[in-house]
């Protein structure tokens, strides 16, 4: 039904909801009931100052009864019906937008902040459930403790302890007692996070490493030039990284780099749009392989005119080694993710490109196209245990393609999608 | 002649702790920090006990269990599982690879000692 053709239907449902009579609305604005009625039916078409008149008199703007509601609130209330796959009557969600557009505005604000805190528990899961770094400051709490426990049972079990072995005792306690402060203190900052949606405290080297990269929307404008760069120097610069993370910046600095001289920026961003983004297309022309044309990909600024593209390398356990998060895009960093996305899928097939759409399940179906390819690590050996990393690039909103998408998730915990031979466990938002 | 107990652990102040109190309780305690050449250590002792903690440099404790369950000269030798996961799937994956024992940290003294006792005890 065209838009301004149901405009009689919502005066009529505007007057019945106001419990105003048909005869008295026509009255005021002038015209007979039965004039009014025809509107009312749609069977004449109403502009003008009687449109300005009756808005008036029904206390709302005379766009509301002729436009409706905008496309954005429709977009957003289809939205909040598609984020749970709960069965509501769609093809009267205009109705209900013009009708009760302060119920309208509470259901898209509730979606929102449901989706904000799915966001919140994924974050939460993420650090508690898996991350290894709080597995490893408790064992070492849990260590401290029993040694502690055991030296202490020692001296004060009665029995006669060479002096030797009393002083040992004793200075063991006090290591494992400076030992168990400063592992206490390390658990205590991890978890003392006060906001993990936004400028959350980083504690994982990967934290730091994805924050110090998204601050320059992870394109490192040093490398692109021709001129020598001192890694190790670049890497220091990333402040305050150190340790783990300086290491793990100065990996990705190394590889960015190789990247970047075999597709020279001032090459590779027009033949990129030339080929419509198709890593196979720009591996061959550039006789580089799909995992570096991936890498490559994800790093072209946003702001050159290219899409938002972002990106997710992980193991065969699952482990992700990197991501770049893009719009709705941001799987589990330390692994349980959805397996049902190609980066997963391309551990079947090692070296074979995939390309494949995929939408989200739990934000109201948003698309993303992928590609993904799983390629050997390491030297090759005979009967050595196959290494592999799964590299895919992700880039949101794509044209609309001509096959079904794959529905997928972030992971099982937050995903509503109940009846999906890949759930590992019940859902934490049913 | 006192029977051999090897702790496989690579914590040094657990090391030096139950070393104490199982060598006051008369047994002979050697020790080995290392997963990845536990094997070799325990084939060229042989203990008549291992103590095996769980998390090792190198290999885990449950990998070398299964290979000491794997290998015939090793087979029935008493193991006593160290760990500081104390989650039923620990335990339930030590038991399966052969475990006789599995006590989880911190423990007590007289833990250790009481099961020593019960699997190589007179």
């Amino acid at each position: 039904m065209a838009i301004d053709s149901i405009t009689g239907t919502r005066i009529r449902d505007r007057r019945v909801d106001q419990g105003l009579k048909q005869a008295d609305l026509a009255k005021q604005v002038g015209i007979s009931a039965p004039y009014l009625n025809l509107i009312e039916h749609n069977k004449r078409r109403i502009a003008g100052k009687l449109l300005t008149d009756i808005a008036n008199v029904l206390s709302v703007s005379p766009e509301q009864l002729s436009q409706g509601a905008t496309p954005a609130v429709l977009d957003q209330l289809r939205s909040a019906a598609a984020a749970l796959s709960i069965q509501v009557e769609l093809a009267r969600t205009e109705d209900l937008a013009v009708r009760f557009p302060g119920w309208s505005g509470l259901v898209v604000a509730q979606a929102q902040q449901l989706a904000a805190l799915q966001d919140r528990v994924r974050v939460l899961t993420d650090r508690i459930t898996y991350d290894p770094e709080l597995a490893g400051s408790l064992h070492q709490v849990i260590t401290a403790v029993t040694s502690v426990r055991s030296a202490a049972s020692i001296l004060v079990g009665g029995e006669q302890i060479d002096a030797d072995w009393q002083a040992r005792f004793h200075r063991n306690i006090y290591d494992d007692s400076v030992r168990l402060a400063a592992s206490s203190e390390a658990l205590i900052r991890y978890l003392d996070t006060p906001d993990v949606s936004g400028s959350q405290h980083q504690t994982a080297p990967v934290d730091e490493v994805e924050t110090a990269l998204a601050a320059i929307d992870y394109h490192v404008t040093a490398l692109e030039g021709t001129g020598r760069v001192d890694i190790a120097r670049l890497a220091g610069s990333f402040a305050p990284l150190g340790g783990t993370a300086l290491h793990l910046m100065t990996r990705f600095l190394q590889s960015y780099q190789a990247d970047a001289k075999a597709m020279p920026a001032d090459r590779f961003g027009v033949a990129a749009k030339a080929a419509g983004y198709d890593p196979v297309a720009l591996s061959r022309e550039f006789g580089v392989r799909v995992d570096a044309v991936l890498r490559r990909l994800s790093s072209l600024p946003g702001a050159a005119g290219h899409p938002l593209m972002g990106l997710a390398v992980a193991d065969a356990s699952g482990a992700m080694l990197f991501r770049k998060p893009v719009n709705g895009f941001a799987p589990p960093r330390a692994g349980a993710g959805c397996p049902l996305w190609p980066l997963f899928t391309a551990f079947g097939r090692p070296d074979q490109p995939i390309r494949a759409e995929v939408a989200l399940s739990d934000t109201a179906g948003q698309r993303f196209l992928c590609y993904a390819i799983a390629t050997p690590v390491g030297a090759a050996g005979f009967d050595a245990p196959p290494v592999l990393h799964a590299t895919m690039l992700v880039i949101s909103d794509p044209p609309e393609g001509s096959a079904a998408p794959i529905r997928a998730g972030v992971s099982c915990r937050i995903c509503p999608r109940q009846t999906c031979a890949a759930r590992r466990e019940p859902s934490a938002m049913q | 002649m006192a029977k051999r107990v090897l702790l496989i652990e690579d914590e040094p102040n657990i090391i030096e702790a139950i070393s104490f109190i199982l060598s006051r309780d008369g047994w002979t305690v050697h020790t080995h920090e290392d997963g990845t050449t536990a094997m070799a250590k325990v084939l060229a002792l042989p203990p008549d006990l291992i103590i095996l903690d769980v998390m090792l440099p190198g290999r885990s404790g449950f990998d070398i269990l299964r290979d000491l369950r794997a290998t015939p000269q090793t087979a029935k030798t008493p193991v006593m599982m160290l760990t500081a996961r104390g989650q039923a799937r620990d335990r339930d994956l030590a038991q399966r690879l052969g475990a006789n024992e599995f006590i989880t940290k911190p423990f007590s003294n007289a833990d250790v000692r009481d099961h020593v006792r019960a699997l190589i005890g007179e």
